[in-house]
């Protein structure tokens, strides 16, 4: 695996090594146990960081006599100035939520069928430990694997490394956004990172190519774009589907799904060809352009016309309008970027466009984040790996760098190769509707010796589980420290607001009796998270106590532009911009992007194409009763004309059928003219199929049920998942 | 603008989308009851004043009496409507010069008192037994006939009153094109009168006034047949969201039971019934009130129905 | 007296509902009523299409049908900024502001009043602005004084392009709408 790139990871993680001479001194403070919150009387206001999604917006929570009001934003927070998105807003309902799981779980009859025993904390975590030691005794620990989203799992992946696996995954990887940080990662030598690293508020022009801001609710960059908006920033909106972003764009290109490489190496060859691109930038940071323009040169607005459906003056105006506003134009990166199988050399491409507007690392564009990094609590070291991690064997996808690609971890538990996995370990990601091709999880699962699940809800993967425990949600407990990298340093605190309901439990909490009983109790030398937290400000100088009152600690405001003074740094081999990229070429693949032809539905059968609801989380916010209240089934999106063919009108119920003949649940129809004819569209995360969840129970339907073909991108695994064709099935 | 193509909104409050449905039965059967008794009372006083009451057998006698039991039941199925009950006392507690259902609440208040007078001209034997004192007034006011007239005016009034608010309410709720009418109290009215004489002529014992009613009855079947004619005219010359209502009745959703039981069932059949029976040709039956009566209800069913319908949004939807 | 009102900036607002949901936890407001909402209207043939998202709510008019039909005084104009609401104690339920209101703002609060809007004056007495504006992440939404014409509200009015909601129906409402 691609060393440089592991450090460079880090590097942005914002993790440092500290001896554990730090600790002395520290580690004394003694910090007093959570007292009830039920008890108070009058109005308390107490800031946190929310969990609805993974951005971790600060917030104020409300507690009035002892309830929880409402949360807001924390105007001290840089990602969310005060503001929420609507589902930090419906927080209030993940702690109210009715449904949620009440104590632990032992399975009782088949996997799958969700009939359980309700146990103690302490039968479940003796059974776990019974069997997650006898694992280690036969297969060693190495077949244990960590399933884990959101900073929730940090005690679980340190509970994984101490007990001795290597195995820890998240489908944020191959799933999600890994394409993305691969192709720039080639590029500029360097990821885009969360929160992402564009300065969308300075961008006179934006590129948005399948992203759909507005609907997607990542707070920062929403009210970014809303500020762009009124600046009147030029908006350029690539998508078969007219988006809420589409609704205020300047230009909106209807492409055709699957060729957006074509547009893309259209447009350069239309910068490259009338030297529009940004002369002093290339010639200063960037390598191998003379190759990439004889190569990318090619490619007229014509030719990309025949592939992507766009008019040719169209892609010659608007490469022009983006040029126009080099360097502040930002074409931007995307985030969900699992589409087509191509996707890092899509992502390389947009890489590849950004670097000749010159935006990367400069105002408008792309910024250079910093992090208020945290010393990490002095752990003594973790013992020494048997084996490698088996996501990748042998390097098969070269790339895939800096993260483990849940679905190789998926593969090797179904083939036992290249060494047994037995036990799945899952931290609040519901796989069943994350991971492409059901079929092959629930093979998986079925090879297992274990399978723990922890979530607040019961979730469809808990269904599946040997063991469920419930999880207290982020209004009740304390995680670890968010220091994410952004425009300004931070770091922000989770800390309980209100009680648990029932008999629900803090991760952290989970992850130190579990380890206690796996023997590993000198992993877990801090008495209570507290201490944890702590330990770990006060090597920085602070305290818990300053951080539980202010909820945010700001750090020095520093440059983030190369025009502000950022030393520019490429971590590629050549310490350039790599236009042409011999490491691409070193392992045989296009060292400049190329356009592949994907195929097209058939006749009868339209492309399925998945994207997100505002008030939605992937499939975990479902059940919550505010959210629920707003959005509670799915509508599949029919263009207007083609619903009219079908005689389906709105409202009108139908079922998909795919190529494969899987056969979802009745969806309804929203015969729109708001997106092509070649293919239909539905928000991810309905259809649920949790029995004990019977407010998400067959709403709507599953985008990712009907996901059973997937192209795995060669450079670094992702599973690119729109390559799904779909008909309709009338009789409902 | 363009034409509008898609609208779509994320509000889902019960009763009120994806179109107004607050009024249920409640407030159509209280507007027919009302509207009735109306009629009934303007009947029952014209019959005093003209001093009727001096026939053993006229209906002003059994009119009162099956008012007070009508108007009452229409009053609990607004009171059944109301969805703050033990507020209701509010109603009394002020008078709201721009709310017609504040005087409607008041209207109500006084109709009572002229019905328990004209009950109390001839009080009904079942009364009198349990009741003996109702004799001696009885016999006071019958002592007085300028008293009995009086009653007679008053009865006639009030019941214009109140049949005129049931109108007068839906019409002031411009919100809704389709009640938005200057003229829906007068066919609130004339339906109302209609059906009374219908009612009354079914139960009447005295051949002169059953004669008269039917007449009477014919007379405003033709008014109500006018009175839409206008409506319609009126509503067809303002503004879209009015013409897309009147077409609501006309040729829309409402369209069929409005031909067929409103203006077929409840008012041209009746005529025609009613006209060949009083020129003689067949003989009076209860076929034509009955079937007055159930237009003149249905007629409400579907004004209060399809007003709430009718909509400043829906008018840009088709 | 002030006057107040809204003014909705169409091109940024995004129809996330943060606004619906901020105000359904700041007012309690019960699981399936809504004081405010989203409205998408589009137009056009895709391509070629304009669209336009816009958050609703009670309209505050100057010309009440809502207040003008009530029979008890519940609905009323408050003394504060011409706000229109709703006395509870004092409201039968009877409905007739519910079907009055030709914005379908109001509707009947399980416990059997009439409920709608009340830009948020519990906050605003206080100096705060209305829940739904203060929580918008497009920032779309200001709320101020009409009659002020320094306020950022009349400013905004004056040098942008706006409409109203069915202008027609003779309400004059105190919600605007920048194009
Ligand atoms: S973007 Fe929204 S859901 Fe995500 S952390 Fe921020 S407020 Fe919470
Ligand atoms: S429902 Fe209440 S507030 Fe509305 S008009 Fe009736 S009494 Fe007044
Ligand atoms: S002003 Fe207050 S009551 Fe009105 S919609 Fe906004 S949050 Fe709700």
């Amino acid at each position: 695996m691609n060393s440089l790139s592991r450090r460079k990871f880090l590097k942005i993680s914002g993790a440092t090594v500290v001896t554990a001479a730090a600790l002395a001194g520290s580690a004394k403070t003694i910090v007093n146990a959570a007292e009830s919150f039920s008890k108070k009387k009058g109005l308390e206001i107490i800031p946190s960081y929310c969990d609805l999604c993974f951005w971790k917006c600060g917030l104020l929570a409300y507690v009035k006599d002892g309830e929880l009001w409402k949360v807001e934003g924390n105007p001290k927070d840089p990602l969310s100035n005060g503001r929420l998105c609507p589902r930090g807003t419906g927080g209030v309902g993940a702690h109210t939520d009715k449904e949620r799981l009440k104590s632990p779980l032992i399975r009782k009859s088949e996997r799958g069928e969700e009939k359980w025993v309700e146990v103690t904390w302490n039968e479940a975590f003796d059974y776990i430990a019974e069997k997650m030691n006898k694992l280690k005794i036969n297969y060693g620990p190495e077949s244990m694997a960590l399933f884990s989203h959101g900073i929730g799992g940090s005690f679980f992946k340190h509970m994984m490394r101490a007990y001795g696996s290597p195995n820890e995954t998240a489908p944020s990887f191959a799933q999600c956004r890994g394409p993305r940080e691969v192709g720039f990662e080639l590029t500029f030598g360097d990821v885009v990172g969360s929160p992402e690293r564009t300065d969308i508020e300075n961008a006179k022009c934006i590129v948005l190519i399948g992203s759909h801001l507005g609907e997607n609710m990542h707070n920062t960059q929403v009210q970014e774009f809303s500020k762009a908006v009124e600046n009147h920033a030029s908006i350029i909106v690539v998508d078969p589907r007219f988006s809420v972003a589409a609704s205020k764009a300047k230009y909106y290109l209807p492409i055709k799904p699957g060729t957006d490489i074509a547009l893309l190496l259209a447009w350069m060859s239309v910068i490259v060809n009338e030297k529009l691109y940004d002369v002093d930038y290339i010639s200063k940071y960037g390598t191998g352009y003379e190759q990439f323009t004889a190569e990318v040169s090619q490619y007229t607005p014509e030719w990309a016309y025949i592939e992507t459906g766009i008019d040719p003056e169209v892609i010659r105006e608007t490469a022009r309008e983006m040029a126009r506003y080099k360097p502040a134009t930002l074409v931007h990166p995307g985030r969900h970027a699992t589409w087509y199988g191509d996707d890092a050399q899509r992502s390389r491409a947009i890489a590849l466009l950004n670097a000749l507007l010159g935006s990367w690392g400069r105002k408008g564009g792309f910024y250079v984040p910093y992090s208020y990094s945290i010393p990490k609590y002095p752990y003594a070291p973790y013992p020494e790996l048997k084996k490698e991690p088996l996501d990748n064997p042998n390097g098969k996808y070269p790339f895939a760098t800096g993260e483990q690609i849940s679905t190789g971890i998926r593969e090797a538990t179904i083939t036992g190769k290249p060494y047994p996995i037995k036990g799945w370990f899952i931290y609040a990601t519901n796989l069943i509707q994350a991971l492409p091709n059901r079929e092959e999880t629930i093979k998986a699962i079925q090879n297992l010796d274990l399978m723990v699940v922890v979530d607040v809800i019961p979730s469809e993967i808990a269904g599946w589980a040997d063991v469920v425990l419930p999880e207290s949600v982020y209004l009740e407990r304390y995680d670890d420290l968010n220091a994410s990298p952004f425009r300004e340093g931070f770091v922000g605190i989770r800390q309980p607001v209100i009680d648990a309901p029932n008999d629900q439990k803090p991760n952290w909490w989970m992850a130190k009796k579990l380890g206690e009983k796996l023997g590993l109790g000198a992993y877990f030398p801090w008495k209570n998270v507290e201490e944890y937290l702590d330990t770990r400000l006060k090597l920085k100088g602070h305290s818990l106590e300053e951080l539980k009152k202010e909820g945010i600690i700001k750090g020095e405001s520093q440059p983030i532009f190369f025009e502000d003074g950022v030393e520019p740094e490429f971590l590629t081999p050549s310490g350039k911009i790599e236009f042409y990229s011999n490491q691409l070429a070193d392992a045989g693949f296009d060292p400049i992007p190329r356009f592949t032809k994907h195929p097209e539905p058939p006749s009868g059968y339209f492309r399925l194409l998945f994207g997100r609801a505002p008030v939605h989380t992937f499939s975990k916010t479902q059940s919550n009763p505010l959210l629920r209240d707003l959005f509670s089934e799915n509508e599949l999106w029919v263009n207007a004309d083609l619903a009219e063919r079908y005689g389906l009108k709105s409202g009108d119920k139908i079922k998909l059928k795919n190529q494969d003949g899987v056969v979802s649940d009745p969806i309804k129809v929203k015969a729109t003219e708001r997106i092509r004819q070649d293919c239909v569209y539905m928000v991810h995360g309905f259809g649920q199929k949790s029995r004990q969840l019977r407010s998400t129970y067959k709403k709507g339907a599953s985008d990712a049920e009907l996901v059973t073909q997937y192209k795995t991108d060669p450079l670094m695994g992702g599973t690119g998942m729109s390559v799904n064709f779909v008909t309709f099935e009338m009789e409902v | 603008m363009n034409e509008l193509l898609e609208i779509t909104t994320t509000r889902n409050n019960p009763h009120v989308d994806p179109s107004m449905g607050m009024w249920e039965w409640q407030i159509p059967v209280y507007l027919f009851l009302g509207g009735m008794v109306a009629g009934m009372m303007i009947i029952a006083g014209y019959f005093l004043f003209t001093g009727r009451h001096k026939e053993k057998n006229c209906s002003c006698f059994f009119i009162p009496i099956v008012s007070f039991v009508l108007l009452s039941l229409g009053m609990f199925a607004l009171f059944l409507d109301l969805a703050h009950k033990l507020y209701v006392w509010r109603l009394y507690t002020t008078i709201q010069f721009s709310s017609p259902m504040s005087w409607g609440a008041w209207i109500l208040i006084l109709v009572y008192p002229a019905l328990i007078a004209n009950i109390l001209i001839k009080p009904a034997k079942w009364m009198t037994n349990r009741i003996p004192i109702l004799t001696e007034y009885s016999k006071k006011i019958n002592e007085h006939p300028f008293l009995v007239k009086n009653i007679g005016i008053a009865n006639m009034i009030l019941g214009m009153m109140l049949g005129a608010y049931t109108g007068v309410l839906l019409s002031t709720l411009g919100s809704r094109p389709l009640w938005n009418t200057s003229l829906l109290w007068v066919l609130f009215l004339v339906s109302g009168l209609s059906a009374a004489a219908a009612f009354v002529h079914l139960f009447a014992k005295n051949k002169y006034e059953s004669e008269l009613l039917a007449k009477a009855d014919n007379g405003f079947l033709v008014i109500e047949l006018f009175v839409f004619v206008m409506i319609f005219l009126g509503l067809l010359s303002s503004a879209r969201p009015h013409i897309e209502a009147a077409h609501l009745l006309l040729s829309g959703a409402y369209a069929p039971v409005f031909w067929v039981f409103v203006i077929g069932i409840g008012i041209i059949v009746p005529l025609i019934i009613q006209l060949l029976a009083v020129n003689h040709k067949v003989s009076h039956t209860a076929i034509a009130p009955i079937l007055v009566i159930v237009g003149g209800l249905i007629l409400r069913f579907v004004i209060v129905s399809a007003g709430q319908f009718s909509h400043w949004f829906n008018a840009h939807l088709h | 007296m002030p006057r107040y009102g809204m003014v909705i900036d169409t091109r940024k607002c995004v129809g996330c509902q943060d606004c619906v949901i901020a105000c359904k936890t700041e007012n309690n407001i019960p699981e399936g009523y809504n004081r405010d909402w989203i409205v998408t209207e589009s137009h056009g043939k895709f391509p070629d299409i304009q669209m336009e998202i816009r958050t609703e709510r009670c309209n505050h008019c100057s010309e009440t049908p809502c207040v003008s039909c009530c029979p008890t005084g519940a609905s009323h104009i408050h003394d504060v900024g011409g706000v229109v609401l709703v006395t509870h104690e004092m409201c039968i339920g009877c409905k007739a502001c519910v079907e009055a209101c030709p914005y379908d703002a109001r509707y009947i609060h399980p416990d059997g009043y009439a409920d709608k809007c009340t830009f948020c004056v519990h906050r605003v007495e206080k100096g705060e602005k209305p829940a739904c504006v203060s929580v918008c992440p497009t920032y779309c939404m200001h709320f101020g004084d009409l009659d002020d014409p320094n306020s950022e509200v009349s400013k905004l009015l004056q040098s942008r392009k706006w409409h109203v909601n069915l202008p027609d129906a003779g309400t004059k409402p105190n919600i605007f709408y920048l194009v």
